[in-house]
């Protein structure tokens, strides 16, 4: 090999050298690792779609590159040269954006001051509201966005928030630009505008890194195609050699395993809990539904869909509307979580810590706060009374406590859900719905709530459970409905039901769609 | 893992709670002992009888304020209140006393139990029907309270009749096997609130309340109702003080009560409840107020700080007080 053909060769070296290199990158939170050995390379003028069910690691890689988060494994190359970002300025500096999922917004301030936020433009050491103005004008056109750049963000619809944050991410121009599920809360017309976005960025010469429960989106714009689960990494593949299939398949692609109890089969019995016709402005449009003693119901879809709103609003929570509500045949209606409790609907929230329990209050309160009606008649307390109900719950639900005078924040993940299903079964509900029941908790406690679930089945109880844990959805759930953008689009009842069919329905609209949403 | 973060060590858990719980009366343990260094006949009979009498007014109005912080709420409008509630009180008594004679005193009473609760209510309406930051409602209120009296007193005094003078005078100045009425009045009204606080699901649902409203809200708990009420015990608490204060200056004038509401409020936090809301501490809130009138006592008994400091030595004290709250909650 001579000089000449050295240094073509270190020439082409440098041309096809990718804009980012990933390798080993991983993240672990003590002894949990949340991401592990990935290996990415991501070029200029690509796209590159990454995917995977809810917990598979996607926002922590996004987090991992865009400097919000250290890694504890492995290495980035930028340009070939290894960095590591201390916060998210430095990879903002290095060229680096990332449009969040979440709005991530001053609600007090105007549009232009939210997208100069930091970076003001002055002139003589004064903010230049002309210059900002004229540029916000322009870059909205761009997006498509329709909003007034004096108008305060509170005041936008959701979308149109999200359109500011993406113009925000897109005022400066980057290398590569992270886009962390950015179409969730957009409509058709908008989405088409931001593929369009997308595709000129790439077309500039910038690397795109798009993330994204949307399989179509996926399929209608990526180059290639990354997807993790479980926070590995399973393989980049190029987009054309792929169908939204093929996707599903993958990133739900594991075994069934004997952590769910024996299905129970498609009840017959008559409902006990009958929905009609009931929306919730903004996230949730005209859903009907029936659950019935003696089986799981299963509401699949992904974030945002509006599993959590619908049960929100049948409980008074949100502003809601609702045609008509039946407990066991009997007409009801429902205002508050007293009257659910009244009529036998007992609600677990997804958010133990911010709504489910008082943290700083010791268990037995925390047991006994709903249901204090009804275990005191008259109106004051006994502790003894108290001591007897927890000490039956501990026994019951097998929560670990090494006293019973902790507070309820100093339990783990797992024991606080079992004390907060305890919480609610003590209201001897009809119908107990579960958002999320084993978000965040160990192997061995999920076994464990599945194995109560399927207790108070099998006690004459109507379940419904929200996950977005497709494999739980599948395991646990006799029948399962599917919502996305604020309809359910598709029922799966029995041998029907595959994490493929849900995904499909949940994502791009699956064999069921049409024939979905009538019960 | 799970274990490690379900079991922290015994010990700094059991340190911190008993340290904002008892923190109050050891602070108050500590004014003593400096009080008798400073002027031994600090500890005399007389002397404690006079700075705890004198403390009742807070600490009475403080119990009420206990139930409406803990709530999650705030009341600046009780001094303003007081005034209010007692000059409704001295001229429903001046107007009934030629056809009831000395048993307006008790009429004026009652009257005054059910205008505090009605300001209460008001109160508590506003801020949970309107759903308006309880700060912003009680300065508006606390303006209006303190128009109506000076109103009320055209600007000057509204004198209680000369005629229900002695009669009424027992209720600040008499005493029960030798203990001050103010005192066995602080004591009950304490009595009865630690009670309704830690005893009734009341209490229970109004600590959860403000410790987690969502919580709250999940759990069935009526949010509006529990604040509203709270803001009516709030009212009676001003109430009972305003009858006991009345015998004292015999009159309301437009400066009665003002910067009460600071006062209370100072009592509530070095009582070791946090002003954010979650559990209220009655006895606390009680300590608090002697602690403030004692600290006052004080620099009036000893030479070495000018008494006009008083208010900026409590200023000093409520700061200390949520240093030590803000650090005992490290875990």
């Amino acid at each position: 090999m001579n000089a000449a053909e050295v240094m073509i060769e270190a020439a082409s070296h440098l041309e096809t050298l990718p804009l980012m290199q990933l390798s080993g990158l991983g993240k672990a939170y003590g002894a949990v690792t949340v991401l592990s050995g990935v290996d990415l390379d991501i070029r200029s003028g690509e796209v590159h779609a990454i995917i995977g069910e809810n917990g598979a690691g996607k926002s922590t890689l996004m987090r991992l590159i865009s400097g919000h988060v250290k890694p504890s494994a492995g290495t980035i190359r930028l340009s070939g040269e290894l960095v590591e970002f201390q916060n998210p300025a430095a990879a903002e500096n290095a060229g680096i954006a990332l449009v969040h999922q979440e709005i991530l917004l001053a609600d007090g301030l105007t549009v232009v001051e939210n997208l100069f936020l930091g970076r003001e433009l002055t002139r003589n050491g004064v903010i230049d509201d002309r210059a900002m103005e004229r540029i916000a004008v322009q870059r909205l056109a761009d997006l498509g966005c329709t909003a007034s750049p004096r108008a305060l963000i509170r005041s936008l619809p959701i979308a149109q928030r999200q359109l500011v944050q993406i113009a925000r991410a897109l005022l400066e121009d980057h290398r590569l630009v992270i886009f962390d599920e950015p179409t969730a809360v957009l409509t058709t017309t908008e989405v088409d505008t931001l593929l369009g976005i997308v595709r000129g960025l790439r077309d500039q010469g910038a690397a795109v890194l798009y993330i994204s429960h949307r399989l179509n989106e996926v399929e209608a714009l990526a180059d290639r195609i990354t997807v993790l689960r479980d926070g590995k990494m399973i393989g980049t593949y190029d987009a054309a050699n792929v169908t939204q299939e093929d996707m599903a398949r993958l990133m739900v692609g594991r075994e069934l395993s004997m952590l769910y109890p024996p299905k129970r089969g498609v009840s017959t019995a008559a409902p006990v809990l009958e929905i009609e016709h009931l929306s919730v402005p903004g996230f949730v449009e005209d859903a009907s539904l029936v659950a019935r003693p003696g089986e799981v119901l299963g509401l699949g879809g992904m974030i945002g869909a509006g599993r959590t709103e619908l049960f929100e609003g049948l409980l008074g929570l949100r502003p809601a509307k609702v045609g008509e509500v039946r407990v066991s045949g009997k007409a009801v209606r429902i205002r508050s979580v007293a009257d659910g409790v009244d009529v036998g609907i007992g609600y677990l929230t997804e958010d133990r810590k911010g709504k489910g329990l008082l943290l700083r209050e010791r268990l037995a309160p925390n047991l006994v706060l709903t249901a204090l009606s009804r275990l005191y008649r008259k109106p004051y307390i006994e502790q003894s009374l108290e001591q007897r109900e927890l000490d039956r719950a501990v026994d019951e639900y097998d929560i670990r406590v090494r006293s019973k005078r902790l507070e309820a924040g100093q339990l783990s993940g797992g024991n606080q859900q079992k004390l907060l299903l305890a919480k609610i079964m003590m209201l001897d509900p009809k119908v107990v719905i579960i958002d999320e029941p084993t978000r965040g908790i160990d192997i061995g406690n999920k076994s464990q709530i599945y194995s109560f679930i399927d207790a108070l089945i099998r006690a004459g109880k109507a379940c419904i459970v929200i996950s977005s844990e497709l494999q739980e959805l599948v395991g646990l759930c006799d029948r399962i409905l599917v919502m996305r953008a604020g309809s359910i689009v598709a029922e799966f009842a029995g041998n029907d039901i595959t994490e493929e069919a849900v995904v499909l329905a949940a994502t791009s609209g699956g064999p069921n769609a049409a024939a979905g949403g009538k019960h | 893992m799970s274990d490690i973060t379900a079991m922290p060590a015994r010990e700094p858990w059991l340190q911190r709670i008993n340290w904002v719980d008892i923190g109050p009366f050891i602070a108050l343990g500590i004014l003593v002992i400096v009080g008798v260094l400073i002027n031994p006949d600090f500890l005399s009979p007389t002397n404690i009888a006079n700075v705890v009498t004198r403390s009742a007014f807070i600490a009475i109005i403080a119990v009420g304020a206990t139930f409406v912080i803990s709530s999650g709420g705030l009341d600046l409008s009780v001094g303003a209140m007081t005034a209010f509630v007692t000059g409704i009180m001295i001229m429903f008594m001046n107007a009934m006393v030629p056809s009831l004679g000395g048993n307006a005193i008790i009429a004026g009473m009652a009257l005054a139990l059910c205008v505090g609760a009605l300001c209460g209510l008001f109160n508590g309406l506003i801020v949970t029907v309107g759903k308006i930051e309880p700060f912003i409602v009680t300065l508006g209120t606390m303006g209006i309270f303190r128009a109506l009296i000076t109103f009320m007193s055209d600007g000057g005094n509204i004198p209680l009749d000369r005629s229900l003078r002695e009669p009424f005078r027992p209720v600040y100045y008499g005493s029960f096997a030798g203990i001050p009425i103010p005192i066995l009045v602080s004591i009950a009204v304490a009595s009865v609130g630690a009670f309704i606080l830690y005893k009734t699901k009341f209490g229970r649902r109004c600590a959860a309340v403000g410790a987690n409203e969502e919580v709250a809200r999940f759990s069935g708990i009526s949010v509006g109702r529990i604040r509203t009420l709270a803001f009516v015990i709030q009212g009676i608490c001003v109430a009972i003080a305003a009858i006991c204060y009345v015998p004292r200056l015999g009159a309301a004038t437009p400066t009665t009560g003002q910067l009460w509401e600071l006062q209370v409020i100072t009592a509530v936090v070095i009582g070791g409840t946090a002003l954010r809301g979650g559990k209220g501490r009655i006895w606390g809130t009680v300590a608090g107020a002697v602690i403030l009138e004692m600290i006052a006592n004080l620099m009036v008994l000893s030479n070495f700080i000018s008494e006009y400091l008083v208010a900026a030595v409590q200023g000093i004290i409520i700061i200390i007080a949520m240093l030590v709250q803000r650090f005992s909650k490290q875990p």
